[in-house]
């Protein structure tokens, strides 16, 4: 089955940022294709690659762009949700004129239209929130 | 591109959390995806399209007029349960009057708020393809 995961927790603060994690992991793990992960609200945050938690703590940011490079996962940040957030890639943070960026390799920030082209295209939509 | 019933489930009161506002952006984005839009309005939620909001001692943007606009995007279907409103001491009353135009009656201005019961609504829901949660 083909599926678009939105998610819409922060890391840390929820447990649904790492339910959806897990969730893609084990959906791929059975065969399925993840056509697309949407972060949205704090969800967002999942994408820096300024978190620093304690050593004996998951890295929830790292294991995201792990799992993307090894199965060329599309990550997408919503811009909107980003921008109100501080979380930048070097393209938009020169646009904004700012001094610097700070998403993590694998994330890519784009519109919400590629949720709703995600939700059209996947099998199913499964939103992962408070 | 294919055509899919779309549902944006609103859960939660309009201020104090984002998501309310942030729900209602996708929403106005979904717009020109040319979907099958509707959208519910679940406990608390029922609060985002309770009239006279007024937001000047907090500081927050009072967005409620943005569902009155809603109809101009062709989105008409907003289920709202009648058990959260009774929950909360609420009638149909007072909720926005949102409207909208139907062109193919003359331009006649009809109610696009719905108020159904709980099980209503699980049949509602149980008729989508998209389910949104906010």
């Amino acid at each position: 089955m083909k599926y678009t995961v939105m998610v819409n927790e922060g890391p840390y603060q929820h447990q649904s940022a790492d339910s959806a994690l897990q969730f893609v992991r084990a959906a791929l793990a059975k065969g399925h294709e993840i056509f697309r992960v949407f972060f949205y609200h704090d969800g967002v945050n999942n994408g820096t690659r300024l978190a620093v938690p304690p050593k004996d703590d998951r890295l929830l940011q790292q294991e995201w762009s792990d799992l993307a490079k090894e199965h060329d996962l599309d990550l997408v940040i919503c811009i909107a949700a980003a921008q109100r957030r501080g979380l930048m890639d070097a393209d938009e943070a020169k646009r904004q004129g700012l001094d610097a960026d700070n998403i993590i390799e694998g994330f890519r920030i784009s519109g919400l239209g590629q949720l709703i082209e995600g939700s059209i295209q996947s099998d199913r939509t499964i939103v992962f929130g408070d | 591109m294919a055509t899919k019933k779309f549902m944006y489930v609103n859960r939660k009161a309009p201020y104090g959390t984002v998501y309310a506002l942030e729900s209602l952006e996708v929403v106005l984005i979904a717009a020109a995806f040319e979907q099958d839009v509707s959208l519910a309005f679940i406990d608390d939620g029922v609060y985002q399209i309770a009239k006279g909001q007024n937001t000047d001692g907090i500081g927050m943007k009072n967005f409620s007029a943005t569902y009155n606009a809603l109809g101009d995007y062709e989105i008409n279907k907003l289920y709202v349960e009648k058990e959260s409103l009774e929950e909360r001491g609420l009638t149909e009353d007072d909720l926005m009057p949102i409207m909208w135009e139907d062109e193919d009656d003359d331009w006649a201005e009809k109610p696009s708020i719905r108020i159904v019961s709980r099980a209503e609504m699980a049949n509602v829901l149980a008729d989508q393809d998209v389910h949104y949660s906010f």
